[in-house]
């Protein structure tokens, strides 16, 4: 195993990639699931698979492109999607939740229309949709690398208006906050994120990596800060073992992940059950 | 003598859509008042505030805080304010109440700047204010209604407001609790020299606290000192209310008769 780690530069990628992403996915996922926008990982995921279907196509049809990366493809649709999103939740004030199903069932429609043109389903797409151990390529995972870098800088620089505003937003603009800034610039964040963990974990359980982590801190945590410190090293813990079994056993990562984060929240939920039953022993005695 | 007013409106109107939800308010609170702004449902309390705040727009009229026009105000830390939503918080969210209490200060401490030890202390302080420090490491949601709307005020002194404003502070706190807690804002207002400006639908007991009231039904019906307020008769109560009301005068009871 370490021996084919040092030999194979694919799996150094797919490795490096993976422990990034297992710590921001779980980061942002925190702000997401308190805020209740947790279908909102689902949403950009699926306009990701629009892009690089776009991006399979031309690169089919117009022959001077070609050799084009579709992951940049699909997070320039990412990002337009989460903007997409933004200002449909302010035509529908009332129903803002309305803008997830249509961003998500556009995305797939309009997928699979680009799919088809491009000449169906091949490995290719089953490795973006379900992940893949060898599509992350050395400037793949750079790119990861600057994704990464950015969302802490602007997770601890804004550390404190995220919170804020995701506690009680009335109470952030009483504060001062921009909260519509700091929105714009978290959603666009989870774009690029999304975008980057759909080459490890695939589009259809990228969301998984977002809350399943955070859905087991959540079990267990007091405070915020715990709630993201455990949320992270559930979201790694998954990723590593997960990779891991991905290769002996030679079936997507996707899979492999999600299976263990799945695991690791039974483990939360069954230790916050025991432990509260401790105590009220504890009590009574 | 030189008097500060800490809020002036002047023949401010509000038309959500278009419906008039507030009509040619005009008033002034100075500096040390204890006010009182008491109304029926739907009255336009709550909008009120969110202009006062600068969270709505008038559609007419003028809104200045601390002498300058709302839209210009950057003070914002001068000011707390606890909302009728803080009852309606989503509890399951994984902050401890120091935490809670700390959002209080972004205002503050400005972009790019964490918390620090200073910080900390000083919501430390704002939790002692409020008799809630014991319970600084409690997640919030583990707490009961007038302990969380403790914190909620404590969240608003933290930054060292001048001017407090609360929206029905008190909705699902017990009547106990309920008489602690004008005893708190009542130490707040002579003690710390905090003006308050607190919205209620219990007229009894806030005329009963507060240095002066102001009455309201899309527009404003009595503006004045709380004593003249108390001669204020059970008819014109009637024509606010547009069914039959008794003032309640010696408890904490509810004001309004339902029937």
């Amino acid at each position: 195993m370490i021996e084919s780690f040092m030999t194979y530069e694919f799996l150094q990628n797919a490795a490096l990639a993976g422990i990034m992403i297992g710590f921001v996915a779980p980061l942002l996922g925190v702000f997401i699931v308190v805020r209740r926008l947790s279908l909102i990982a689902d949403a950009l995921s699926h306009i990701t698979l629009t892009g690089i279907a776009a991006s399979l196509l031309l690169e089919k049809r117009v022959s001077a492109i070609n050799d084009w990366n579709p992951v940049y493809m699909g997070m320039a649709f990412s990002v337009a999607g989460a903007v997409l999103i933004e200002k449909l939740r302010k035509v529908y004030k009332h129903y803002e939740e309305l803008a997830i199903p249509i961003i998500l069932s556009g995305g797939i429609g309009l997928g699979v229309i680009l799919i088809s043109l491009a000449d169906g389903f091949n490995t290719d797409l089953f490795s973006y949709l379900f992940g893949s151990v060898t599509a992350v390529s050395r400037s793949n995972m750079l790119t990861v690398l600057v994704i990464t870098i950015l969302v802490l800088a602007i997770v601890l620089l804004f550390y404190k208006e995220l919170f804020v505003l995701s506690f009680d937003e009335d109470h952030a603009s009483v504060s001062g906050v921009n909260g519509k800034m700091i929105h714009l610039l978290f959603i666009v964040m989870v774009a690029l994120v999304i975008a980057s963990a759909m080459q490890i974990v695939g589009i259809l359980l990228v969301s998984a990596l977002m809350t399943l982590p955070v859905a087991a801190a959540l079990r267990i945590a007091k405070s915020f800060k715990q709630t993201i410190g455990l949320s992270i090293f559930f979201g790694e813990l998954s990723v590593i073992i997960g990779l891991i079994t991905s290769y002996q056993l030679s079936v997507p990562p996707g899979g492999t992940i999600v299976v263990t984060a799945i695991l690791i929240l039974i483990m939360a939920i069954t230790y916050r059950k025991v432990s509260t039953q401790f105590s009220l022993k504890g009590e009574t005695l | 003598m030189y008097v500060n007013n800490i809020l002036e409106l002047n023949d401010v109107s509000f038309k959500y859509e278009k419906e008039t939800v507030v009509k040619d308010v005009s008033m002034t609170i100075e500096e040390g008042q204890f006010f009182g702004l008491v109304g029926p449902n739907g009255s336009g309390k709550s909008t009120l505030i969110k202009l006062m705040l600068g969270l709505l727009k008038p559609t007419r009229g003028s809104i200045k805080l601390f002498g300058e026009p709302v839209r210009n105000f950057k003070h914002w830390e001068d000011i707390g304010f606890v909302s009728q939503k803080a009852n309606s918080f989503n509890s399951g969210f994984p902050a401890t109440v120091l935490e809670v209490v700390k959002t209080g200060l972004v205002s503050k401490t400005g972009l790019f700047r964490f918390y620090n030890k200073k910080d900390r202390e000083k919501a430390m302080q704002a939790l002692k204010t409020v008799e809630m420090e014991a319970y600084f490491d409690y997640n919030i949601g583990e707490l009961s209604g007038g302990q969380q709307q403790r914190v909620f005020i404590a969240r608003a002194l933290v930054s060292d407001p001048k001017f407090l404003i609360l929206d029905e502070p008190t909705v699902g706190v017990d009547a106990k609790h309920v008489a602690d807690f004008y005893q708190l804002l009542r130490k707040l207002n002579r003690e710390e020299g905090i003006t308050l400006l607190m919205v209620s639908h219990d007229i009894g007991t806030i005329t009963e606290h507060a240095s002066h009231v102001v009455c309201m039904n899309k527009t404003i019906h009595f503006h004045g000192a709380s004593h003249e307020y108390k001669a204020f008769s059970n008819e014109d109560l009637s024509q606010l209310y547009g069914h039959p009301v008794q003032q309640l005068t010696h408890n904490h009871g509810e004001v309004e008769n339902n029937d």
